[in-house]
């Protein structure tokens, strides 16, 4: 005797989170199913294996139907076919666009195109990802750009007002849509040492200092693409490498500042001028596409790699960067102070971050 | 009557706010007819697409204390495609006076479905059984259907089937105002899909005159009826009440049931009038308990009958309740019950008639004749037969109530079952013997009034409990009751209401274990609710019988006669097992029994639930015994032996997991034992009398009264083996088929309602009766284990009000519907105090839920400003008026008299407004193309009512009459919904799993919005009367039909009633809150 149909619709949709995550986690009906009776469950409740099959069947039916609402959270608190306690609703919504570090390290900074959909089953069999919760989280990536990419206001507010995530997870979709819309470069083996939080956090100083909305709150695609105007003008710092009396004034004023506090100073000293003209050549090239995609490489060739292979501790790099962009405002031949600013404070702090192993 | 509205061009979005309809409808109609919208998609070229349609019925509008306005959102349904959006609508009806005598409505008449006195009323008079049925082609027969479209098809049958359940409503609110009540308690309405032969609506309730409780005004019982000069003669005339009670002396020759011989129809509209004149046989049942049951019972029985009948003999009155004494009610307010004398049923077969459809021959034919031929048949012979079919079957159960010594029938249900040509009708109910001042109508006085205004709410706490202990038992004695008076309460309706000497059937009796006076049975079956006041020991628990037989496939008489051949044994077999179970269990009684017989092409199944509780007035139980029949064979014995054992193993735990422990009575005390020809009841399995030979195993659960299991063939060796197959419900869960479960008294408030439906299809190889016995049972058992295990996280929970429904769609097909709610208790007998501790707690809890989800809450305050007539908004508003205003004052603001004359007559105005459709298409389904486009302001705008449904709009579900931890504040009406969903795409719809869910939880989606609609916030006595479900994967197809009904109520907290007796509405919007409670 086979159950041909067996469903079980309660006036509250019953949301069992273990399955949802195995759900989500893309596994079949019954590799849940052997997942959840190898979690013991059986032995605790003194279920049947049929049971827990068609309670399983029952919860990925039920998710089935939610997913469809799931792609424009707002319509799950709209409808009316399932009801859901907010509580529950909020859990949902948040589980849904959850995605996996591991994932999002190789997505991040692409193109979110068919042709990167394609690549999917690479990434899956890469990361021990399931093709099907790459597919999610994937589509959730691409609905959230294509939701927001044209919109005015806040990057991370408009993900929250369209898709009900929680302060957290909305500044990190906030972050994977500049990636995509910028298409930094993020999958080079030199940069496969940083986490998605460390370029998030990057992301977010950006979004914060170096976009159109840093000034004018009212512009379109405020918080999506770099200040065009702001990279222009970086062009001007050029004059802190180019002018070789500034240049030495400026490592004057910062070894002046810092002998004796850093442990590496000899090698400070040494490296002074590679180094900040490291750091001012990336401002100056960042009129070109191709350079801003490179971005992070850069950083990391120009900035960290030589610090750490002088075995710099952070505080001195901390130290350093302090002191070098606050020396600046010492350089009386300088005009561009507030434009200095604004690529330094930006640049330290995300330089600090990427500064580990 | 059509109207239509602009065109709202190019927007998903649409508004038609400019624009009201009124229009004017006859009184009939209005009650008859739903309200119709249908959206559609416009377009330049091609007709409209139709998007979907919303039926509303405006009936809760047309009781003066109900609902005021229908206002929400409802869903657009489609019959193909399901919900595709929602809509907004405004309704109002203005009723206008028109005095006519000769009218045909009945609006103002409330219907409950509940099957008992609704909460916050109170019954004045209840004055018995109303029934109607209505009968119809089915549209999907006609030979239209060949041509149009399924969904011009299934909505041709929605619309009749409202059409026609909106006439039995009005017709049925007709002889409820004939018999000078106002309101229709356990209404329950059927539809019979007889396939060719038509579509019948049959319903049946118990015609009441309710009162609003607290109400100061005066009430007038007859107020609703159309001569106002007639509602001061029902006392006058009617003769003393009393004179009929003049003593123990009275002849018995009096006592003939002879119910209203002067029978007076008023008017000849009605298509199915019982027109029998019934005069029973005054034989066995009447007759013999005159003789010995001790002039006391005889008294008491006609007492009651007098009261039947005197209001029968007015000629004012129309009396059809008289034929059959009959009550919907399974629980009742104390007192109103004086004995139970155990179930009756009666079933009958009939073959539905063909009817020669012209339109087969030739689709275009003459549509002349077709009419002729068809409609006219239709509308003047069928409903005659119909009731004619049913007035017997009731004859039957009144004839066995007799038997047993009863005077009426309470728990009465009616069902069918067809299958292709073949019909089964079944009715049930238990005798009982009411008290007679219940059914008069002037004689009650203040205390009486005080006593039936308490409505069985012993589960809740609070000011209800408070109005129990307000009363004393004692006031239960009244002169008329004798001797009873003395009696402890709660064992009273055990006592035999038959005579001792010349039962109806053979049973063992024993002085009552409360008593010791009066007569009781060993068990006691019945399909009532326990009554409040009745003592139990212990738990109480389902029970459920399960049995399979195959017949032969047959076509019209044959089949009959074989149908009709099988049953008397399957009736037996049922209660064979029932009653084994039972013993297991060792309880001894049943509650809420409802067996249901159904016939399928090649078997008849047989499904019996019950719960089962051990009552303090009945003996203990005896255990089982088991019997070999060759007690010669040694390793048979030791085989025997080792069941028995399993058997006595089983009682015993089940005795410590119900915790049935009853106290340990010394036999001297019983008193002298009565004459009993047979110390043991037996279940003999053949006719041999081996049983002298019983070996006697165990002595420690059997007395005397052992229940000997003889098993002498494998039939019975694999019963044996099925009562042990059983498994208990996991630790921490209860459940029962009745309203709530005895012995558990402390509910919180977590309840959750569920519909389950698993169809199975059996191997179609050799099926037995036993392999077919086999997996009806793995069916039932796995299905309630899924059920535990789905509700695993509600643990301390009781599944209550389970109901199972078995249904044979196809040969091999086996479909199983249960429908239930799980309700959390608090596991330590809570004392008040700290219930209360717990539920602030949970409620603080939840409140913190709700901080976790900022963003929805933003967007709430946000839109809530702009848009002050926003659902949300009225919600908070009718929930303070509603809980900040006691019940009394908004009761006493309805004023019945002048209620009565709007009600007389009328023009109807209705105003529509249909305000914005969302949504218009769910088609497009790529919502990343639709959001985005959206600006600020529109997101904002649509957020509001998001607000309203996600956090406002909670609408609670159970089938009870109940909602643990709350009051129910007013009633807006009844539900009755009927819905048809086909699909041509049922692989893509998930198959019929995927198709069904989605159905089902469409189906609980318009209820809701329904209930929403009215104001409401719960529906409670939820019922699913029909789940049909068809399938044809070949073809890639599906239909289903189902039926729902429940009574929309509003429900305050009452953790929030004291809150709000005193604080104002800021904590109003706390009900929102407090919905987010459910299962985690």
């Amino acid at each position: 005797m086979t159950n041909e149909l067996d469903i079980f619709v309660g006036n509250t949709t019953l949301i069992d989170e273990d399955v949802y995550r195995l759900w989500l986690d893309g596994y079949s009906v019954s590799d849940a199913v052997g997942l959840r009776v190898r979690s013991g469950i059986l032995e605790q409740t003194g279920a049947t294996a049929g049971v827990l099959q068609s309670d399983t069947m029952d919860h990925y039916r039920t998710f089935h139907m939610l997913e469809r609402l799931l792609h424009t959270p707002p319509k799950l608190l709209h409808q009316l076919v399932f009801q859901i306690p907010p509580s529950r609703q909020a859990l949902l919504i948040e589980r849904y666009y959850a995605f996996d570090e591991a994932f999002v390290r190789e997505v991040l900074g692409k193109k979110l195109s068919k042709g990167t959909k394609k690549d999917l089953d690479d990434i899956s069999t890469k990361t021990g990802v399931t093709l099907k919760s790459c597919r999610r989280q994937f589509d959730n990536f691409k609905r959230v750009f294509k939701v927001v990419e044209e919109m005015r206001g806040s990057l991370a507010g408009n993900i929250q007002q369209h898709f009900l995530l929680s302060d957290r997870l909305a500044r990190d979709y906030a972050a994977v849509v500049f990636f995509a819309n910028n298409r930094f470069e993020t999958g080079k083996k030199k940069l496969q040492y940083l986490t998605f939080g460390d370029l998030a956090f990057c992301a977010e100083l950006m979004i914060q200092n170096w976009t159109p909305g840093a000034v004018d709150s009212q512009v379109d695609d405020m918080d999506v693409d770099l200040d065009k105007e702001f990279l222009q003008d970086l062009k001007e710092l050029k004059v802190l490498v180019a002018d070789k009396d500034l240049l030495d004034l400026h490592k004057s004023l910062v070894c002046t500042a810092l002998r004796g506090k850093l442990s590496v100073f000899p090698e400070m000293e040494a490296n002074f001028k590679n180094l900040s003209r490291g750091l001012v050549n990336i401002a100056s090239k960042l009129t070109h596409t191709k350079d801003v995609r490179d971005l992070f490489v850069d950083l990391v060739e120009k900035f960290i790699e030589p610090c750490r292979s002088d075995r710099w501790p952070l505080n001195d790099v901390r130290l350093f960067l302090n002191q070098y962009s606050a020396s600046v405002h010492s350089l009386d031949g300088f005009r561009h102070q507030a434009l200095w600013d604004r690529y330094m404070v930006t640049l330290r702090s995300c330089l600090l971050r990427m500064y580990h192993d | 009557m059509t109207f239509k509205t602009d065109v709202y061009h190019k927007s998903l979005n649409p508004q038609w706010n400019s624009e009201w309809f009124k229009f004017e409808v006859d009184d009939e109609d209005l009650q008859d007819e739903p309200l119709q919208i249908t959206v559609l998609d416009h377009d330049t070229y091609s007709a409209n697409d139709a998007i979907g349609k919303v039926y509303i019925d405006i009936d809760p509008l047309l009781y003066s204390e109900a609902a005021t306005v229908i206002s929400g959102w409802f869903p657009i349904y489609d019959t193909i495609h399901g919900i595709r959006g929602e809509i907004n609508v405004v309704v109002k009806v203005d009723l206008f006076n028109d005095l006519n005598r000769f009218r045909q409505s009945s609006c103002g008449v409330k219907f409950f479905c509940t099957t008992s006195i609704p909460k916050c009323y109170r019954a004045v008079i209840i004055h018995g059984f109303v029934e109607e049925l209505v009968v119809n082609e089915d549209p999907e027969y006609q030979w239209i259907d060949r041509i149009r479209t399924p969904r011009a098809s299934n909505e041709a049958r929605q619309r009749l089937i409202s059409l026609m359940s909106g006439e039995l409503q009005r017709k049925i609110g007709l002889k409820v105002l004939e018999m000078r009540g106002n309101a229709v308690v356990g209404y329950l309405q059927c539809f019979d899909l007889e396939g060719e032969s038509g579509l019948v609506v049959r319903a049946i309730g118990t015609a009441c005159t309710l009162d609003k409780l607290s109400s100061t005004a005066a009430f007038l019982p007859a107020c609703n009826s159309p001569s106002k000069e007639m509602k001061e003669i029902p006392f006058n005339e009617d003769p003393n009440p009393n004179t009929h009670s003049s003593g123990p002396s009275t002849p018995l020759k009096n006592q003939t049931y002879s119910f209203s011989p002067s029978k007076s129809y008023s008017r000849q509209s009605s298509s199915s009038d019982t027109d029998l004149s019934l005069t029973p046989k005054t034989g066995m049942g009447s007759g013999s308990a005159g003789k010995e049951g001790g002039p006391f019972k005889a008294l008491l029985r006609q007492q009651t009958q007098s009261a039947l009948e005197q209001r029968g003999g007015s000629p004012h009155r129309f009396c059809r309740n008289r034929e059959f004494p009959f009550f919907t009610l399974t629980a009742f307010p104390p007192g109103f019950l004086v004995h139970v004398g155990g179930v009756v049923s009666a079933r009958s077969v009939k073959l539905l008639d063909r009817i020669h459809n012209p339109a087969f021959v030739g689709i275009m034919g003459n549509t002349r004749s077709y009419k002729l031929l068809d409609w006219n048949s239709f509308n003047s012979d069928e409903p005659e037969t119909r009731d004619a079919w049913w007035a017997e079957i009731r004859q039957e159960i009144k004839s066995h109530a007799k038997a047993l010594g009863c005077h009426a029938v309470v728990g009465y249900s009616e069902s069918t079952s067809i299958c292709e040509e073949v019909c089964i009708l079944s009715a049930s109910g238990t005798a009982a013997v009411l008290n007679p001042r219940f059914l008069q109508d002037g004689t009650v006085e203040g205390c009486l009034e005080q006593r039936l205004s308490w409505q069985p709410g012993f589960f809740s706490i609070g000011s209800e409990k408070g109005e129990v202990d307000f009363f004393p038992q004692s006031q239960d004695s009244s002169s008329l009751l004798g001797q009873e008076e003395n009696l402890p309460a709660g064992c009273g309706f055990c006592h035999i209401p038959y005579d001792e000497l010349n039962m109806p059937f053979p049973a063992h009796l024993t002085y009552c274990y409360s008593c010791r006076k009066q007569k009781v049975p060993d068990v006691l079956f019945t399909t009532i609710d326990l009554p409040t006041d009745a003592t139990v020991i212990g738990k109480g628990c389902l029970i459920q019988a399960r049995l399979c037989r195959l017949k032969k496939k047959a076509q019209a008489e044959a089949n009959a006669t074989a149908i009709s051949n099988l049953l008397p044994f399957m009736e037996y077999e049922v209660h064979t097992q029932l009653m084994n179970k039972l013993k297991l269990k060792g309880m001894n009684a049943l509650f809420g029994l409802r067996i249901q017989i159904t016939v399928g092409e090649n078997m008849l199944m047989g499904l019996a639930s019950a719960t089962g509780v051990y009552l303090t007035a009945l003996p203990t139980p005896g255990g089982i015994q088991i019997a070999g029949k060759t007690p010669n064979d040694g390793s048979y014995e030791q085989h025997i032996s080792h069941m028995q054992k399993k058997i006595n193993d089983t009682i015993a735990k089940n005795k410590e997991l119900y915790e049935i422990n009853p106290p340990e009575i010394p036999e001297e005390i019983i008193g002298s034992p009565i004459p009993e020809p047979r110390q043991r009841s037996r279940l003999l399995r053949s006719q041999s009398e081996s049983s002298d030979e019983v070996i006697e195993l165990d002595l420690s659960h059997g007395k005397k009264d052992a229940f000997v299991l003889e098993i002498d063939d494998t039939d019975a060796m694999e019963d044996v083996h099925s009562l042990l197959t059983d498994v208990p419900p996991p630790s921490g869960f209860y459940s029962c088929n009745t309203e709530i479960m005895p012995g558990i008294n402390n509910w919180t408030s977590e309840i959750q309602m569920f519909t389950s439906v698993r169809v199975s299809r059996l191997s179609n190889i050799n099926l037995t009766n036993q392999t077919l016995n086999k997996n009806f049972n793995d069916l039932c058992e796995n299905l309630l284990k899924s059920l535990y295990f789905k509700l695993r996280s509600m643990i301390p929970c009781c599944l209550c009000h389970v109901n199972f429904t078995v249904s044979l769609p196809e040969d091999e097909l086996i479909q199983v519907t249960v429908t239930a709610v799980a309700i959390t208790f608090d596991k330590h007998q809570a004392v008040q105090t700290t219930k209360t501790h717990v539920e602030k707690s949970l409620q603080r809890a939840s409140t913190d839920n709700e901080e976790l989800l900022q963003f929805p809450l933003e967007l709430c305050t946000d839109s809530l400003g702009p848009h002050p007539f926003s659902p949300a908004k009225e919600h908070l508003e009718s929930a303070s008026s509603n809980s900040g205003i006691p019940a009394a004052q908004r009761a006493t603001s309805i004023d019945y008299s002048s209620f009565a004359d709007r009600c007389n007559s009328w023009i109807e105005l209705i105003k529509l407004k249909a305000q914005t459709i969302r949504r218009g298409s769910i088609k497009t389904t790529v919502s990343v193309e639709k959001a985005s486009p959206l600006t600020e302001g529109h997101f904002r705008q649509r957020s509001a009512p998001a607000c309203a449904n996600s956090t406002v709009g909670v609408v609670k579900m159970t089938p009870l009459s109940f909602i643990p931890g709350a009051k129910i504040t007013k009633y807006l009406g009844i539900i009755n919904m009927f819905f048809i969903r086909e699909t041509t795409s049922l692989r893509e719809e998930g198959g019929v799993s995927g198709f069904l869910h989605a159905f089902i939880a469409e189906v609980f989606a318009m209820v809701r919005a329904h209930v929403a609609a009215l104001g409401g916030n719960a529906v409670v006595s939820y019922i699913m009367k029909q789940c049909v479900f068809m399938e044809n994967p070949n073809k890639n197809q599906a239909q289903c039909l189902i039926n729902v009904s429940g009574d929309a109520v509003i429900f305050v907290r009452e953790s929030e009633l004291e809150i709000m007796s005193t604080q104002q509405p800021i904590a109003s919007c706390q009900p929102a809150c407090g919905g987010g409670e459910i299962a985690t």
